[in-house]
């Protein structure tokens, strides 16, 4: 199969052009490729989704995992038992697990994981994660009792989070360039610049991989995407960068387009504490000035579900509060000038480089224009939105996608760039984080979706899609990405 | 001769040391924090500070800038901050594509606009001569971006003699790499070959006017033996410093080209690096190719003196 998309040369390409009217027997091998590669290969010491994106469930396992429902399930641990007051978790590990380099995975490797992660040194984006954590201990080989300080009703959640992956003290040397795991996949080679290549785990302690070989590519240039799907170089593109394209593979029998939904949650982030947006009047004005529909079809090209608090839409604790920021910009000018502010106002919007910011931004300026808001447009690298947006809290405005899963407890944190501070609010995250009741827990989340838009504290955009093109015949794949994964464990070529 | 290389030698390194001092400084000034970057918005400020130590960008910019020329020097390039490896070998990594990509683009562009200058300039004035000014000024006019893409949509997508990009790798053999590198090359060679052919047309119509060129003729040579005895190798000097240039131009210019056929070469090391704020490897890469250029530059000027013999005695 992989010889009539990289032909050896254009002799044998001429020569191959008559040999491919013929059925192509089916193939073991697949070429995934996605925008941005990783920067190094240890998903517990980066905040990069691209290291989850290539090694998430296909080489590191956690304790528990995410499936592509969202749902977290038993991962290493084939079961666990929560104590009384919900403090102790003592999980069960799975018998005859093996990292890829031969060695046995068991309680120590779990403790070193943990404790690795929540170290003081440690270098773990997501160290929050494992904030409650006392203590670790090794009851035997194959339990491992973790405490908590106070009960936490999303430790399950939290350790199936890809900075939570179990690693081994024997491999942890070298994981930036040669990562060892337990999964159905094992590293082959890096190319840096060009791929990654994960081979078949011949040893696998679950279901083995369906696929003997996976090749994983870097493609950033969104029309360098599009002719790298259409000249069938790649098998399947992830996070599909140019969503104007999609129509085309849809009307190509050749390929099937999964439009599915993400934990990104886009939003007109605010800074609520520099004036006029510390006055709600102000923020109600401008969640009524957007008109969401409009930029999902100019951003999006119709992709992306419209949201009106942060929140997912395919959580079943969402609540759809859309209706309460409505486009009416009539209403928007009227609480304006309740505000003080008849004639607007001008301010800034600072612009990451993803096309939903890009794009979306300059409807977004469009629209607050149309009630007499008039927003400058700075267009910023990341490193640059990081320092002075995200670090330095110097903006008016500006639009991101906040893509981690469940982050609505950042409304709590009154240091957040865009220092929202209601006591209320962090009260209820906090009884949140030590309820593990599931239905006290969504009544606690939707009251919590309700208080943030009420208090109109950011503009709330869509949802992002997940935007997946493949061959047709690829089956197994992921539709919605519940976390920046491509998990490829149950993927195969349709007969 | 000597003197004159010498001069050439020292010019050449105070350059470079003038380009270290301004790379440097240009980026780090420019906002933004690699350790904040690689760890995203979660972080918390200890995780980050740890970061920032383990990656030595704690120390004063002052002392960075030492250690690095100081590095530079016996040929350490440092490490990267995010892929952790060290500069100097992903730099020649790079090269593997990178070299070969601008060798064959020069090639091409140089066997495409000899003989179209050459032919143009004999037949001054005439179809023929039309013809290729025609053709170039549109060579000229095309940006390599997008005659890049035309390129695949025609020979990728629709008559898949292609691939859309990427490359195959050296270890699967010379012809699959070259394979690769084809449509990269010709993307980048077409508008080059145009300006060299007209500097090569210009340079020749400039040389039949000179008196020698009638000389020539009137010692019996025939126009086409004068033209090539005589004309080509007058033609040089300007050939050639076009082509100095055009070496560095493919060398550095690839960047966007890269990106288009997502090759693993240079020029994507470095667009990475940038939006991932590695700096180091943003100044050690920018450095090279400063070095490639003036050294490029250097040679170039060696050339002229090998051709044009005044050169060697005037100075």
């Amino acid at each position: 199969m992989k010889i009539f998309r990289h032909p050896r040369s254009l002799t044998s390409a001429v020569a191959l052009v008559a040999a491919l009217g013929a059925a192509p027997a089916l193939a073991s091998d697949i070429t995934v490729a996605m925008q941005l590669e990783p920067p190094h290969l240890d998903p517990t010491s980066a905040a990069a989704g691209a290291i989850d994106s290539v090694l998430y469930s296909n080489v590191f396992e956690g304790l528990t995992r995410f499936m592509g429902d969202g749902s977290v399930v038993p991962g290493l641990a084939e079961s666990w038992d929560i104590s009384e007051d919900g403090t102790t978790y003592t999980f069960h590990l799975h018998d005859g697990v093996k990292f890829h380099d031969g060695t046995t995975m068991d309680a120590e490797d779990v403790k070193f994981s943990l404790d690795r992660a929540r170290a003081e040194d440690s270098a773990n984006a997501q160290k929050a994660l494992f904030a409650g954590i006392t203590e670790v201990e090794v009851i035997d080989p194959l339990t491992v009792k973790v405490t908590l300080d106070a009960p936490n009703g999303s430790f399950l959640f939290n350790m199936a989070w890809g900075d939570a992956v179990i690693v081994a003290p024997e491999s942890i040397e070298g994981i930036k360039q040669h990562p060892v795991g337990t999964g159905a996949f094992e590293f082959k080679e890096w190319v840096q610049g060009d791929k990654i290549v994960l081979d078949k785990n011949p040893d696998y302690w679950g279901t083995p991989a369906k696929l003997d070989e996976v090749t994983f590519k870097f493609i950033s240039d969104p029309t360098a995407a599009f002719a790298a799907v259409m000249a069938e170089d790649v098998d399947v593109f992830t996070a599909f960068p140019a969503p104007e394209n999609l129509p085309m593979f849809e009307a190509d029998p050749r390929f099937q387009v999964l439009v599915g939904s993400t934990e990104g949650e886009t939003i007109l982030s605010t800074n609520n504490k520099r004036a006029p947006f510390d006055n709600k009047l102000v923020r109600e004005a401008m969640a009524h000035a957007i008109d969401r529909q409009a930029l999902i079809d100019g951003a999006m090209f119709g992709y992306g579900t419209p949201i009106g608090t942060h929140f997912a839409p395919h959580n079943p604790a969402y609540v759809d509060l859309t209706a309460q920021s409505a486009y009416d910009p009539e209403l928007s000018k009227k609480l304006l000038a309740e505000a003080g502010l008849p004639d607007g106002f001008e301010t800034t919007l600072h612009l990451p480089p993803p096309s939903y910011a890009r794009r979306g931004g300059e409807i977004i300026a469009a629209q607050l224009a149309a009630v007499g808001i008039k927003a400058q447009i700075i267009n910023v690298e990341w490193a640059q939105w990081l320092e002075t947006v995200f670090k330095g809290k110097d903006f008016g405005l500006t639009i991101v996608s906040h893509t981690e899963p469940m982050d609505i407890g950042i409304y709590a944190r009154p240091d957040y760039y865009f220092q929202y501070d209601n006591p209320a609010f962090q009260e209820l995250i906090k009884t949140l984080n030590v309820t593990s009741d599931p239905a006290e827990r969504t009544a606690m989340l939707q009251q919590a979706q309700k208080i943030i838009a009420d208090d109109y504290v950011n503009g709330y955009l869509f949802q992002l899609p997940a935007l997946t093109v493949a061959k047709v015949g690829v089956q197994g794949l992921w539709a919605n990405a519940p976390t920046q994964a491509t998990d490829l464990t149950a993927v195969s070529w349709a007969d | 001769m000597l003197r004159y290389s010498l001069k050439r030698l020292i010019s050449l390194v105070l350059s470079l040391a003038v380009a270290s001092l301004v790379i440097f400084f240009v980026i780090e000034i420019a906002p933004g924090d690699p350790a904040s970057f690689m760890l995203g918005l979660n972080a918390q400020p200890d995780t980050v500070a740890a970061l920032r130590s383990e990656l030595g960008l704690d120390v004063p910019k002052i002392e960075r800038y030492l250690s690095w020329v100081g590095g530079m020097l016996h040929g350490d390039f440092g490490t990267s901050y995010t892929y952790r490896t060290p500069v100097a070998q992903m730099v020649a990594d790079r090269l593997w594509v990178s070299l070969p990509l601008a060798l064959y683009a020069l090639g091409l562009s140089t066997l495409i606009a000899f003989p179209a200058g050459i032919y143009a300039a004999a037949r001054r004035g005439k179809p023929g001569d039309m013809a290729v000014m025609g053709a170039t000024q549109l060579g000229v006019a095309i940006p390599n971006f997008w005659f890049a893409m035309m390129l695949v949509l025609v020979f990728a997508i629709n008559l898949r003699w292609f691939g859309a990009g990427g490359f195959a790798g050296w270890d699967k053999g010379f012809w699959a790499g070259i394979h690769s590198l084809t449509l990269p090359a010709i993307a980048l060679a077409l508008p080059q070959a145009a300006i060299l052919a007209r500097v090569m047309r210009s340079a020749l119509l400039d040389i039949l006017g000179e008196d020698f060129m009638r000389t020539a003729r009137a010692k019996g040579l025939s126009r086409r033996q004068a033209l090539w005895r005589h004309a080509v190798r007058n033609a040089m000097i300007p050939v050639l410093t076009i082509i100095g240039l055009q070496f560095s131009f493919l060398l550095a210019g690839a960047i966007i080209i890269e990106q288009v056929f997502y090759l693993p070469g240079l020029g994507r090391l470095v667009f990475q690096a940038i939006s991932a704020r590695d700096l180091i490897v943003v100044e050690s890469v920018v450095m090279l190719l400063v070095f490639a250029v003036i050294a490029v530059n250097f040679l170039v000027d060696l050339a002229y003196a090998a051709v044009d013999p005044r050169l060697r005695q005037r100075t």
